[in-house]
């Protein structure tokens, strides 16, 4: 498959203008100076794209309702607060292809009507941070941004704003209220952030990978763009993969590919000789996956089908060594870390979920500990205010589902067998 | 206060921004590179820069993770422990640490050279174990990767 995403990451310089000029840059942005902004969304309808980010909302829907708000300015935000545990696609575009997109955000910007667009980039990313001021400071000397981009008259400026270490500010409301110097907790909605976003004016958020498709929508059109992947979810799509691999990763593929491709196929299969154990396959806040369940499709359509999610691709592989209790317990130490504190059920349930599961894993398990933690999960599942909640719960149930004799008889014995 | 290079550098960013308040992590971020840390004072220079008020400033400070609210060691290692990194041992990292450079998460050793804090993922999940020191990444660690390290942070 020809590479859109991850074109020419091989090229040290690649992250340099001039190099991604040589390989045809910028050619998407001058093509779409010379179309209607309305055409090119009919192109991004067209072509199927999906929010990358994980919920997989369909981009052209998104950005329809945003441009049929009659207020201005628009802001268009990109969202590169990639936070969720086991993820790191967006990683080698930001420091390896930053001028893709750049290309991306003027082009969506230019359909959008909007002349303003940030980057909220995580705090953890000091190095992508320099590498896309580096890029932006160029994109300006060149006239791809600015005040007369490429002396069409089109106006369109770019920031980073560096995030500061909270995970629920991938959240988009939550980025949002970060982005105007608040603490991020989530807004309620609606109003929607097309109509009531940033400074209280219509704001689309999308991800790093969104984004970045647009310069490839321009150029082949939707058409050629949906050929990829399936019919429901098409394009490429960026897995990464951690864990007990051998062959640890970020690979584009066609949306859609079997999460047993990816695995196997593409990450080299399991470490050590050892046996799979069970899949996380979106990132820490989609459900597991036993080893006898990765042959389905990964695209957001088939993945609830499977009884999980697409999440943001991020596949993280468990061996037959590791211990259930202890990812279940470490991922609850993380949702306990990073609940914004804003609702109840999950501020208080996720604190609940983690000490139950560190009694157990401590070999202090009580009698019923097990159906207490499947209690408490259904008490958080669907009465959050944001998905944060939904995710720490979903984590627990799956968990539960697939390895419930594992959770037993730690209480039970006070130990288990598995060396990690 | 504020110098006027810093005070220059925090008006410039205002202007990138329609409010000023969205100035205040970028502005937080400057106060703690130049006074190592977000004390009482260094927060109230902020909220006086840029007209907000102490308790909003202290309070959205407060609310991530990045910002230090005590003095830290010379050298910041931020270790990852979620789940890909678990996996691949990094909890053992951590007893490492504190064994060969007496520094546990959220302290600083005795000789003032290492702060440790725990992250939550830090996107190197595919070559982990990870951590960042300061603000470089160093990945595929092992005890003996990290001492190699460590040795040029003094």
């Amino acid at each position: 498959m020809e590479k859109i995403l991850l074109k020419n990451i091989d090229n040290p310089n690649s992250a340099d203008i001039n190099e991604y000029i040589k390989v045809g840059g910028y050619g998407s942005l001058s093509k779409a100076l010379n179309m209607q902004p309305k055409e090119i969304l009919e192109e991004v309808k067209k072509s199927g794209l999906r929010g990358r980010g994980g919920a997989g909302f369909p981009t052209g829907m998104k950005w329809s309702f945003a441009i049929a708000d009659p207020n201005f300015p628009k802001y268009l935000l990109c969202n590169a607060d990639e936070g969720e545990p086991g993820t790191f696609k967006d990683r080698p575009i930001l420091e390896k292809n930053p001028h893709l997109l750049i290309e991306g955000m003027a082009i969506s910007g230019y359909v959008l009507g909007s002349e303003f667009g940030y980057v909220y980039l995580r705090g953890e990313y000091p190095y992508a941070k320099d590498v896309l001021n580096k890029a932006i400071k160029q994109a300006h000397e060149k006239n791809y941004l600015g005040d007369n981009i490429l002396g069409k008259g089109i106006r369109f400026h770019l920031a980073v704003y560096q995030g500061a270490g909270a995970y629920i500010c991938g959240e988009e409301t939550a980025l949002i209220e970060s982005i105007e110097g608040r603490k991020g907790q989530p807004r309620n909605k609606p109003p929607f952030p097309v109509n009531a976003g940033a400074w209280g004016l219509p704001t689309i958020v999308n991800n790093v990978e969104t984004l970045s498709n647009l310069p490839y929508i321009v150029e082949a059109g939707g058409e050629a763009y949906s050929k990829t992947g399936n019919k429901d979810c098409s394009g490429p799509k960026l897995f990464c993969v951690s864990g007990c691999v051998n062959k640890p990763g970020v690979f584009e593929l066609p949306m859609g590919t079997s999460l047993r491709d990816i695995i196997y196929k593409h990450a080299g299969g399991i470490k050590d000789g050892k046996k799979l154990k069970a899949v996380i396959p979106g990132g820490i806040s989609t459900p597991v996956l036993p080893a006898d369940s990765i042959d389905c499709a990964m695209d957001f359509v088939s993945m609830p089908k499977a009884g999980s999610m697409l999440g943001s691709g991020a596949v993280i592989v468990m061996d037959e060594s590791v211990c259930m209790v202890r990812v279940t317990h470490r991922a609850l130490k993380f949702f306990e870390h990073e609940s914004c504190g804003k609702c109840v059920p999950c501020r208080e349930g996720t604190e609940w979920l983690r000490k139950i599961l560190e009694r157990i894993e401590n070999g202090k398990g009580r009698e019923g500990d097990v159906e207490l933690l499947s209690d408490v999960a259904g008490n958080i599942s669907g009465k959050t205010f944001c998905p944060l909640g939904d995710g720490a719960a979903g984590v627990v149930m799956g968990m539960l589902k697939h390895f419930r004799n594992e959770f037993e008889e730690h209480v039970k014995n006070g130990n288990c067998k598995f060396q990690i | 206060m504020f110098n006027e290079t810093v005070l220059k550098e925090i008006n410039e960013i205002r202007a990138k921004y329609p409010d000023r308040r969205s100035a205040l992590l970028p502005s937080l971020y400057i106060a703690q590179r130049e006074f190592g840390w977000l004390s009482h004072e260094a927060m109230q220079f902020v909220a006086r820069t840029l007209n907000l008020p102490e308790a909003e400033v202290r309070g959205t400070a407060s609310f991530y993770a990045m910002f230090k609210h005590k003095p830290v060691g010379r050298n910041l290692i931020q270790l990852c422990t979620n789940v890909s990194c678990m996996i691949l041992g990094s909890e053992g990292l951590l007893d490492f640490l504190n064994k060969r450079y007496g520094v546990e998460p959220d302290g600083t050793s005795g000789d003032g050279r290492f702060s440790l804090v725990i992250m939550e993922c830090i996107g190197a999940c595919g070559t982990a174990p990870a951590m960042l020191v300061n603000t470089d990444f160093h990945d595929n660690l092992t005890e003996q990767r990290i001492e190699e390290i460590l040795e040029k942070y003094k």
